[in-house]
């Protein structure tokens, strides 16, 4: 069912002896806490693709689950923003958006549907062709902002450009910190610290979780993406719930600082404002969804364009869409493999839930590389 | 989008840089990052714009799993993810 690389055990890494070395501490650490499953959680797609691509599984202690969060941006775009920017583009104006959005399925279809319906949805790399573009014409054009931190700078900055009349942003951005204390407050998480994602906090700093360490008492690390640094960045994790030391610590210091990157987070809260939303499956985010402060009300295009949402609604939603368990594998409750559609009725080319269609999807990802494949690769490395 | 992609400044005009991602040449914004770019420096690009010049001594093992990644056969997600970042920065196809 599942479809693997069969390269993947050829995989060669920078150093072996490290990595081994890394893994025999997580071992002897995850043993001192003594219990029978200990629950950590990184909240990025990259962290997943990493973990699953190298086999990072197969290295880990048993006892040890290390659960991927609401960190696919795609994923969690909720299904009422995926409408909006549908209902725009069969409107007639112009969309333009990130290649990743266009599969995701709307409450009776996707950007892609709509496209082959006839509307102009245009896929761009950078919020920066979508300017280009919108200067080459004369006619309307919303780029669908999706993201975290890392893309909503970059729109942020789009916006701060003195862009031209005839281009709107419909942001759909999203702000991580605030879900990391959803996940937290869950009654039925089984998380014990959190692997935060290197790059995001490259733009937040550490000093972010700093509250949410204190409010939840659960420890934060901040970790990069090669196989080594999560290794790393796990080790630190268990030392800390092995401790009973709640604390933040920066292993990706190469990327991250305390205080972030201020000239970018300048710019993000003079541009956008947080408030309130759902994230598709997870849960009402209080300060989860960014959105543009009343300034640029003028390139809003929620404010500029009259979205009309009630002809979507003449579909029914397929009802494959019922079993998809997409909410509980984001909220770290359920995993792919719990599922009754994962690699039989949903595959990468005909998703049902928004975690098959990214590259960043925990389904898609799984999908690829397994989530507990052999040992080998990377895990057969560390437990010779 | 999460994992962006380094490479080398080539050229700095302005605000835009030119920067080489393994021999793809590609414009790079750098309105977000908080320090000077010069020519020679790394920087870490998300979709078009730079978040961070990447220390000098840091760079060999930034670059690393990256090259890992390349490596590989096209039809590897992460690598796919990768290359789609290189050949699409700051391309003005839309």
């Amino acid at each position: 069912m599942t479809v693997r690389d069969p390269g993947l055990t050829e995989l060669k890494f920078r150093d072996p002896g490290r990595a081994r070395a890394l893994a025999g501490t997580l071992a002897r650490v995850v043993g001192d806490i003594g219990r029978d499953r200990v629950s950590v959680m990184h909240v990025c797609g990259s962290h997943e693709q990493a973990i699953a691509r190298f086999g990072l599984r197969a290295a880990l202690p048993r006892t040890l689950d290390v659960i991927m969060g609401p960190g696919c941006p795609v994923c969690i775009t909720d299904v009422p923003e995926v409408d909006e920017g549908v209902a725009l583009a069969r409107q007639g104006v112009r969309v333009a958006t990130y290649g990743d959005m266009l599969k995701v399925p709307g409450t009776s279809m996707s950007l892609a549907d709509a496209q082959a319906e006839g509307a102009r949805v245009e896929v761009v790399y950078s919020v920066a062709q979508a300017v280009d573009a919108a200067r080459r014409s004369d006619e309307p054009l919303v780029f669908f902002a999706t993201g975290f931190e890392t893309t909503a700078v970059a729109t942020a900055a789009a916006v701060l450009q003195d862009p031209p009349p005839n281009f709107f942003v419909l942001s759909a951005h999203k702000y991580i910190p605030p879900v990391m204390e959803i996940v937290a407050e869950m009654p039925e998480t089984r998380v014990e610290g959190f692997l935060a994602a290197g790059h995001a906090a490259t733009i937040t700093g550490w000093g972010v979780f700093e509250p949410l360490v204190a409010r939840h008492r659960l420890p934060v690390v901040v970790a990069g993406f090669e196989p080594l640094d999560i290794l790393a960045g796990l080790v630190k994790l268990a030392e800390l719930i092995r401790d009973g030391r709640p604390s933040v610590e920066n292993m990706f210091p190469r990327c991250v600082t305390k205080e972030g990157n201020l000239r970018a987070q300048e710019r993000l809260w003079r541009v956008f404002r947080p408030i309130g939303g759902r994230w598709r499956g997870i849960a009402h985010v209080p300060n989860g969804n960014l959105r543009l402060r009343d300034e640029w009300a003028h390139l809003d295009a929620r404010r500029q364009f009259d979205i009309d949402l009630h002809r979507l609604c003449d579909h029914a939603p397929p009802a494959l869409v019922e079993a998809c368990l997409c909410g509980d594998i984001m909220a770290g409750i359920k995993a792919p493999t719990d599922c009754g559609l994962f690699g039989r009725q949903c595959v990468p080319g005909a998703p049902v839930g928004a975690c098959m269609v990214s590259s960043e999807g925990t389904c898609r990802i799984w999908y690829q590389y397994g989530g507990h494949p052999e040992l080998g690769g990377y895990g057969a490395v560390c437990a010779r | 989008m999460c994992l962006g992609v380094p490479g080398k400044v080539i050229d700095v005009q302005g605000s835009v840089a030119t920067v080489d991602f393994w021999g793809v040449r590609r414009q790079v914004r750098l309105d977000v990052v908080d320090e000077p770019v010069e020519p020679g420096d790394y920087i870490l690009n998300h979709v078009g714009y730079a978040i961070r010049r990447i220390p000098t001594g840091e760079i060999e093992a930034t670059l690393a799993l990256y090259e890992e990644l390349l490596a590989r056969a096209d039809a590897d997600l992460m690598a796919a993810d990768i290359r789609g970042e290189i050949q699409g920065v700051g391309d003005d196809r839309a």
